[in-house]
Order: C-alpha cells, then structure tokens, then sequence
C-alpha cells in the first residue's frame, strides 16, 4: 500500500523523532545549533550548575553579531557591558568545546548568514538557535526554527528538543516579480496580507512558480521573515538551486558523501497530493515595492498606497492598536508615504544583507549622491561578505556616494551595539522588524527592500525605485 | 497550583518582545534584575523616572499576578528575557486571546501561565473588570479553569505535558536525559552530511 502523500514539513519531523511518549512533546533530534552571545550566556550557566558537557559539539557551532560594534575591527568593544558577553561567549565556547568564529575571526558574521555560507546549513535538516529569525535556513528546505534559553540548555545537554508538531501552512507564490519588486516584497506582503499572528502555530511552506525563480539569497529573504507573519518556521524545498549554492562549501560534503547526500535531498520535496492544514496564494506579478507605515510587520502596504485610516476599522481593539501605531510613527492617515521624509537609510541584517543585497543598492547608488540630510549604513551581514563586495568594488561605490561602509553585524536592525536612532528619526531599513524603539529608542522604522533603501538614500524621502531604475 | 489574585488591564494587541523588554537589556549574563527593566520604554520617562500613569507603576499592578492583555502577546523575538523580566515584576499569568509561539513555550519553562481565553469570554472579564477594577479572579491550574465572584468559570487549555511539569515541578533537561538510550540509538543509525572535518 502506498504511503500517505506527506509534505516536506512533516518528512522533516518524521526523520528526526527520536522517541514519543503518550502525553509527551516528541522528541526531535536537531542537526545543527547554533549559538550567539545574547541568548546563550544562562544556558551555559545551567549546563555548568549540572556538572555536563556539551553533547555534541560537532553539531554546534557559535559566533559573536548582536553586541558587536561594526567600527573597525581594530577598535575595541567600548562598551563595558557588551564585551563581557562577547568574552563569555568565547570562555563558553573555549570551556565546551564548540567550534567559534570569534569577533576576529574572518568568518565571523551573522549567525543567520555564516550558517548558509559555509554549508553548515542543509536540506532535510532540524536547525535551531537561540533567536527568531532562524528561520532563515528554511531556505535550504530545513526545519529551522528560534528557541528560547531553556530550550538552548535543552540542546546543548541532549542535541534534543521536545516539541509538538506545528500545523501546516502552504504559501504559493505564482506569476513572477516585476522589475523593481524583490524577495523582500513578498514576505512584506504576506505579512501584510495574514497580519503578524495569521502563522502563529504553523510552518510555512513557500511554493509557486515565484518562489522557484529566486536565488538562494532572495529564498533566505523570504523565510528569514516567517516569524514576522507568526510562524516559527517557513521553508522552500530543495531544487538544483539549492544543491548548486551548497557545492563545495566548507561543510558540505564532499565527494561520494556528496553525491549521497543529494539522492537523499532529492526525496525531501513535498510529495503529489499532499495536504496542507492551511494555504495562500499571492500573485507575483500583482505586487509592488512594499513598505511599512507602522509598528509591526504587519502594517504594510504598497509603497503607492496611503496610510490606512483608523476610523474605517470596526474592531475596537484593532482601531487603537493602528492609532497607537500612527501616533507613534507621527503619520496621518490618508496620505501616502511616499515623499515622507527620512533621517537614516539602514541596508543590513540577516534579512538583507547578503551579496545579491549589496549589488541592488549598488545598482542604486553607483553614479548618484545620497541626500545630504541622510545617514546611510551599510552593514555587510559577515566578514566574507564584507571582503567580497570589496573584491568587487561595491565599498567604493557606497563610499562615492556618501554612504559609510562598515564590519559585520546585526548592527541597526536590534540597535543593542551603539548603531541606533535618535528619538524621533525615520528610517528606511531593510531589516525584520519596526516595533517601537526597535532601532534605537523613540526611532521610527519603515521596512522596505534594499532597491526602495537605496533610492530613498538619494532623493531623502521615501522613494518609489521605479522611478528610477 | 491555583492563582488568587486581582487583574492588570493592558489592552494593547500585539505587544512584541521588544516592548515586554528592549534588546538593550539583553546584554547581561545573568537572569536577575530584569523586573524593573520590564516594559521599560513604556514605563520610564528619559530622565529614568517613572510615567505615573502608566498601567504598571500603579500600586494595583504591583501587587497583582495576573495581567490581561490584547491578541498575539508575546510577538516577535525568543528572547527569553520576557518571561523573566515578567515573572521577576510578579507575573504569574498572562491572559490573553492567543500568545505568539515561542513565547508560549518560554512562559511555561518559566512557570509564567499563558492562559488562551475565546474571545467572548475576554470580553466578559475586561466587562467585569470595569465594573469593578479590583476584581479576584481564581486560577485553577489542574481544572484548567478562570473564575471571578458573579462570573463563568472559563475553561481554557494547557499543554497535558506542560501542566504536568508545572504541576509536579519536573526537570525537563532531566526528563529529557533519562531518554539517553533513545537517543543514543538515533544517533547510531543518523545520517550525517556535516563534513566536520573540513
């Protein structure tokens, strides 16, 4: 009899279930953690009040993004509180074991990013670590998702997590994306069509022709923000794409192992006639730029549109919760955003910072000033980047057009190491996330792509890229 | 495990961590003194003195456990500072119509009950708390119950697991390691693609 048509989701977790109890959570096996100075200082606390080692190391890796400062490397970590942690990192990782890309290491960077760039990251795998945008990795077809430091404890003492099962979601992508709209404006949009609760208790899977047209840096765009639309994960499956980007990078197998590996990947798609608990379809070539108007992922719109109204919403609770937002934001309802004004341009984090990222704000930027009245970051999103881009002259582009080019981190996308707002400054990011104060006390962020950063960097005020590709 | 006490009222949906506990709090090693950091941007003004309006530096909340609050609290990052910084101002459950899923998981390892209310009866408790803002209400961890004096008796769901660990105050790191057979046996036949010797 054959078997059940199952999704990739579900083969993942069937593949990893080390034990289930009546009553239990399963017991998941996990591939892959990784771990950061922010969330994993307690859980090595914990571990040590046990008396216990690490399980396995082998599967564990660590590295140093949120609290570091993106000045020179030369440069010290000023900031006291800060490079106690990044120094309990590298005790911890000293002290257990684990295989550490240190604040001067060349292939330090966003965990987010160094985890795919050095083939730590593959198809068919659990991956987890201690933040919410480990989602990320989904882009390999990997079921990866953030945990808690309970939960870091957890694995570190057993390589095992215990968890139920996540419903699941399709998210179909049809059509493909007009010039001028990227990655970044399909998950923008999902997060506005569901809203940042609509995945809550899901997994995503992204499929549709839209999906498969992206390169391996615009799916890790998509999934990075799965979080952003409630879900703990979302994740592509793996196609020739996914196997060409893996060949030959530093973890990845090699050789027979190799070839193995891929008849292995090649089973993990999503099976004819599987099922989802939930779906979506957006239509690719129906979207435009996106932009945020508001105080979560959720509150975006096309970047031609206008700032929705508070009195037209029935619910109570919403009502205010959008009024809240645009009291914040300092926006009235009815206009569009278009032209509004802008103190800083942030082009980053593990959402955007990747080549793919840095080459569309170059395509920007090159030949052009950007406004005087702006500040305009870029944060290469790891050191490998940083040297690549350089390799291929994007540093001189920013710098010519007045942008400062900077070391690698996650920088103003968490403004926890000294790249922040000011209170009451705008800015276009292309990061995750514009909850109030997220970049800096009383800053106010509008997420776009790295195209609407760019373009909205030269004329000062937020910017259809359209208008100038 | 029950859990008598009068109710905070923060009506806002979609509270993210990022409110419960801004990221620059998240530079500390150590899990203590984060309840006075709890809703820090809401709850200081810049010169670090306390907006005396503000729902939490009221002596009511202070000496109340149980917070009721809008749609998707807890949105946002894992940090699991959140449940900290609201267990160590004296939470021990938050009310609300749903919570964002990492921060569920984080509340119960935390002993903090994220109690899922139907949207009726929220309604019927923020009713009943306007009528009378110094309301008891009881919690019932084994009976998956909310009460208040006048009020239904609300059921609403727990994890059967996670009401077990709250309730018999089990380990779960040393639940989990008593599996080591299991695991054990799923690492020996694991298929691995890492080449760690690289």
């Amino acid at each position: 009899m054959p078997s059940k048509p199952r999704t990739i989701i579900e083969k993942v977790w069937d593949n990893h279930i080390v034990a289930e109890r009546e009553g239990a959570p399963s017991l998941l096996f996990i591939d892959l953690h990784l771990v950061h100075e922010v969330t994993s200082p307690q859980a090595f606390s914990g571990l040590r009040a046990r008396g216990m080692k690490v399980r396995r190391p082998d599967l564990t890796f660590a590295t140093v993004d949120h609290s570091t400062p993106t000045t020179p490397r030369s440069l010290p970590i000023v900031d006291p509180v800060a490079a106690t942690q990044v120094a309990q990192l590298e005790k911890n990782a000293q002290e257990f074991g684990i295989p550490y890309f240190g604040f001067q290491n060349r292939m330090q960077g966003i965990v987010h990013v160094i985890g795919p760039e050095n083939g730590l990251t593959q198809p068919g795998m659990t991956v987890v670590c201690g933040d919410s945008h480990t989602a990320t990795h989904g882009a390999f077809g990997a079921l990866a998702f953030g945990i808690g430091t309970s939960e870091v404890e957890m694995v570190l003492a057993s390589q095992c997590l215990l968890q139920r099962k996540s419903k699941t979601y399709e998210v179909r992508v049809t059509g493909s994306l007009k010039n001028g709209v990227t990655a970044k404006d399909i998950i923008l949009a999902l997060c506005a069509r569901i809203g940042i609760g609509g995945g809550t208790g899901c997994v995503f899977e992204y499929t549709g022709s839209a999906i498969r047209a992206l390169s391996m840096e615009e799916r890790m765009t998509v999934c990075n923000m799965s979080i952003e639309a409630g879900a703990r994960a979302g994740l592509v499956a793996p196609d020739d794409a996914t196997f060409q980007y893996l060949a030959g990078r530093k973890y990845a197998p090699q050789g027979a192992a190799w070839d193995e590996a891929v008849a292995r990947w090649k089973q993990l798609p999503t099976d004819e006639g599987a099922t989802y608990d939930h779906s979506i379809t957006i239509d690719a070539d129906t979207l435009e730029p996106m932009i945020t108007f508001g105080t979560n992922p959720g509150m975006g719109m096309s970047i031609s549109g206008a700032v929705p109204d508070p009195a037209s919403i029935g619910d109570a609770t919403e009502r205010d919760s959008l009024r809240k937002a645009l009291q914040y934001m300092a926006l009235e309802p009815g206009k569009p955003l278009a032209g509004q004004k802008i103190d800083v341009v942030f082009i980053g984090s593990c959402t955007n910072s990747r080549m793919s990222d840095l080459r569309a704000a170059a395509s920007v930027l090159k030949g052009r000033k950007v406004n005087s009245a702006v500040r305009v970051m870029v944060v290469p999103g790891s050191q490998e980047i940083k040297r690549q881009a350089e390799a291929e002259g994007l540093d001189q582009v920013f710098r010519d057009s007045g942008a400062e080019w900077r070391e690698a981190g996650c920088s103003m996308c968490i403004a926890m190491n000294g790249d922040q707002l000011t209170p009451g400054q705008y800015s276009v990011s292309t990061s995750n996330r514009n909850f109030e104060g997220r970049q800096g006390k009383g800053g106010r962020t509008f997420l776009a792509s790295p195209l609407t950063a760019a373009a909205s960097a030269v004329t000062g005020v937020v910017t259809d890229v359209r208008t100038m590709l | 495990m029950k859990i008598q006490s009068t109710v905070t009222s923060f009506l806002v949906d979609n509270i993210d961590t990022d409110q419960i506990i801004p990221a620059r709090f998240l530079k500390t090693i150590s899990k203590d003194g984060l309840g006075d950091q709890l809703f820090y941007d809401w709850r200081y003004n810049a010169d670090g003195s306390q907006k005396p309006e503000f729902v939490l530096n009221t002596e009511k909340a202070k000496k109340s456990q149980v917070l009721v609050s809008g749609d998707n609290f807890g949105c946002g990052s894992s940090r699991e500072h959140a449940p900290w910084a609201l267990t160590q101002y004296g939470f021990q459950a938050i009310i609300s119509t749903s919570f964002a899923d990492i921060f569920k998981q984080n509340s119960l390892k935390n002993r903090l009950l994220p109690v899922v209310f139907p949207k009726d009866a929220h309604l019927a408790l923020l009713n009943a708390l306007s009528a009378n803002p110094d309301l008891q209400v009881t919690i019932d961890v084994e009976a998956q119950t909310l009460t208040w004096p006048g009020g239904p008796s609300v059921s609403f769901p727990i994890d059967a697991f996670a009401k077990h660990c709250l309730l018999a105050g089990v380990d779960e790191i040393g639940y989990v390691l008593q599996q080591e057979a299991a695991i054990a046996a799923y690492e020996a036949q694991r298929f691995s693609t890492l080449n760690t010797l690289a």
